[in-house]
């Protein structure tokens, strides 16, 4: 476990959290991250992250699919195994469309579920921000903002100070230690 | 909430959400039922339904021990109820996917208070239908030489043949529509996390929710794989039932070599999933309290689909009549000479009854606006998408070419077990479902409420 320290701030709307946040980014604050009950519209757009990466995971793992789905049929009733019933071609390409296209969507479904799990770094029961109690609501009805600190760049006071200023219900702060958690409110 | 209902200006649109609920009382009257201790009302359906698993149980058992003789099927009419509860089931399914997936592309904001309910009925019907051909092997231990693996005797399936199409779309439809459904459920179940009292319903919601902590990075991603599964989702529940349809269409017989059978077939399945969300949905949004939140317009909406597929069924029928006697072909013309009036005319008019006269009440609001004939239209029309399925197989199947070989079907008691049991069992599930998470999609209500307090401010 590395040393880092975690300033939250809890607001009461989701305007309040996205102008906390563009005026965190604009004094240059780093590793910046809201919490909302839903996704809030906006959010992407103040916290300046690049388009997600998952339609790309989804285009390869349909094409993926749909290519094995396409070489499965081939290769069993082709290559290894064919028969001949009444004449009819082995490589019949209009039959091995449907499942072409299921496996196709398949892959592309699990590229999805599990793609976005991988970019979420999800499933992860521990994360330092659930040891401050009054973070239960931002799955409810309330609206947080972080800011990480590594050690040597930790100025505790200004961003604690800083999100108070910008109208945050209450900061705590998170200080964890490889040996200890500490909560400072 | 429950307020009576006040005399409605037919000009201004129904609410979709009632009343004007704060985030948190949408969380405390959407997850209320969770925390209460369970009612003997929930107590007396969950048992029934359990003692009909028992003895669905009973009826794989003999079906298993003796053989599918127990069952009604004969040669001619080699599928029957196998089959046809296989396509009622599935089709029921349908509406769950096209509900979630197809309404969300078309950014219909009402699919929100009723997707989750329909994706669970999804899964459960698919669990149901996919038990059939399952039993139907005879020896269903073997099931798994339905899947391509590189077995001592190096046979491999058949792809050229509409059945092995079918073990393909319907895994892939289960497997799809659990991960849409289970992504969906991740902020809900980290909701019921952090509303939860007790440890052990906030270890078990926490443990289900993967440690969600809904941060802004992970919603950026989220969104998008949601909306693609979505994309996922509505070409496959459009290619699951066609290939069901292609299992009888690719054949010859007369009745079923049909073109027409795959538009048809998905229609009727969303016909028959929107009756069945109906028929479940009208009972629990009153004992589970949701009227704010399910709304008369949601009501309104899915009765004018179901009419609106229904007249596309209805066209199907009035087709294959048309084409049956327009294509001269006689086999053909007997067919459906004897769908009308031979031995089971009674239940080929019940299905017209069912399917085409009933749905036409929807024409009027005061019929959709009254929920006691809703229920009883849309149980109807379950009866009646049952009966269109036994007359697409059993009178195609009992009487084709040869007159030496007709013979007559009538199912056993294993056969009306066994689809019982399956009633049961989806019952039991979707009990178990609206007991333990959350029915309605807590976090795309209280997003589609910001969304209607920012259009009102804009105005």
């Amino acid at each position: 476990m590395t040393r880092q320290t975690w300033v939250l701030g809890e607001f009461a709307t989701p305007q309040g959290m996205l102008g906390a946040v563009r005026h965190l980014r604009r004094l240059g604050y780093k590793n910046l991250d809201t919490y909302s009950p839903y996704p809030v519209e906006g959010s992407s757009e103040a916290l300046g992250l690049p388009r997600s990466r998952v339609a790309l995971f989804v285009l390869v793992g349909g094409l993926v699919g749909a290519t094995l789905g396409y070489l499965l049929q081939y290769f069993c009733n082709v290559y290894d195994f064919p028969i001949n019933i009444g004449g009819r071609p082995p490589h019949s390409p209009p039959t091995f469309i449907p499942i072409t296209f299921e496996v196709g969507v398949l892959l592309g479904a699990f590229s999805a579920f599990f793609g976005v799990m991988a970019l979420m770094r999800l499933p992860k029961p521990y994360h330092p921000v659930f040891e401050v109690e009054a973070f239960r609501r931002a799955s409810i009805d309330r609206f947080w903002v972080s800011i990480a600190f590594a050690p040597a760049e930790f100025e505790k006071k200004h961003a604690a100070e800083e999100l108070s200023r910008l109208g945050a219900l209450q900061v705590a702060t998170v200080v964890q230690d490889p040996a200890s958690i500490q909560v400072y409110k | 909430m429950a307020t009576a209902p006040a005399p409605h200006d037919p000009l201004e649109p129904l609410p979709l959400v009632v009343g004007a609920p704060d985030d948190h009382t949408i969380n405390e009257s959407l997850f209320q039922y969770v925390w209460k201790p369970t009612g003997r009302g929930w107590w007396t359906v969950f048992l029934i339904s359990v003692a009909g698993v028992c003895w669905f149980l009973t009826a794989v058992v003999v079906t298993i021990s003796k053989g599918i003789g127990t069952w009604g099927n004969n040669i001619p009419v080699a599928w029957a109820y196998g089959i046809i509860n296989l396509v009622w089931w599935i089709g029921i399914g349908h509406a769950g996917t096209l509900i979630s997936a197809i309404l969300l592309l078309f950014q219909q904001k009402w699919r929100t208070s009723i997707n989750r309910f329909a994706e669970a009925m999804t899964l459960f019907a698919v669990l149901c239908a996919a038990m059939y051909p399952a039993l139907h092997l005879g020896r269903p231990w073997f099931a798994f030489w339905l899947f391509p693996y590189p077995s001592p005797t190096r046979m491999w399936p058949q792809f050229k043949s509409p059945l092995t199409w079918d073990v393909f779309a319907i895994s892939t439809y289960f497997t799809v529509s659990l991960l849409f459904w289970y992504l969906g459920l991740i902020p809900d179940l980290a909701a019921l996390r952090d509303a939860s009292k007790k440890k052990l319903q906030r270890v078990a919601y926490g443990v289900m929710a993967l440690g969600w902590r809904g941060s802004g990075r992970h919603w950026h991603d989220y969104r998008l794989a949601y909306l693609l599964l979505a994309g996922l989702s509505t070409p496959l529940v459009l290619s699951v039932h066609s290939i069901i349809s292609w299992d009888f269409a690719t054949s010859i017989l007369p009745g079923w070599h049909t073109t027409i059978f795959p538009p048809y077939f998905v229609a009727g399945a969303v016909f028959s999933g929107f009756a069945m969300v109906l028929s479940l949905i009208i009972p629990a949004r009153k004992f589970m309290k949701f009227e704010h939140v399910v709304t008369q317009k949601h009501i309104d909406n899915m009765c004018k689909v179901m009419l609106a597929t229904g007249l596309v069924v209805a066209y199907g029928y009035l087709m294959e009549h048309f084409m049956a006697w327009y294509g001269g072909n006689q086999y053909e013309a007997f067919v459906f000479r004897n769908r009308r009036g031979g031995p089971y005319a009674p239940v080929f008019w019940t299905m017209i009854f069912c399917n085409v006269v009933v749905p036409q009440i929807f024409w009027t609001r005061r019929a959709r606006y009254n929920l006691v004939i809703v229920w009883i239209a849309s149980v109807l029309i379950n009866l009646g998408m049952w009966t269109e399925r036994f007359v697409i197989i059993v009178t195609s199947l009992h009487r084709d070419f040869m007159p030496s070989k007709w013979e007559m079907y009538y199912p056993t008691w294993v056969d009306w077990s066994l689809y019982g049991g399956t009633i049961s069992f989806f019952l039991m599930c979707f009990l178990l479902f609206l007991r333990f998470l959350p029915a309605v999609a807590a976090s795309e209500i209280k997003e589609l409420r910001a969304e209607m307090v920012h259009d009102q401010g804009a105005h």
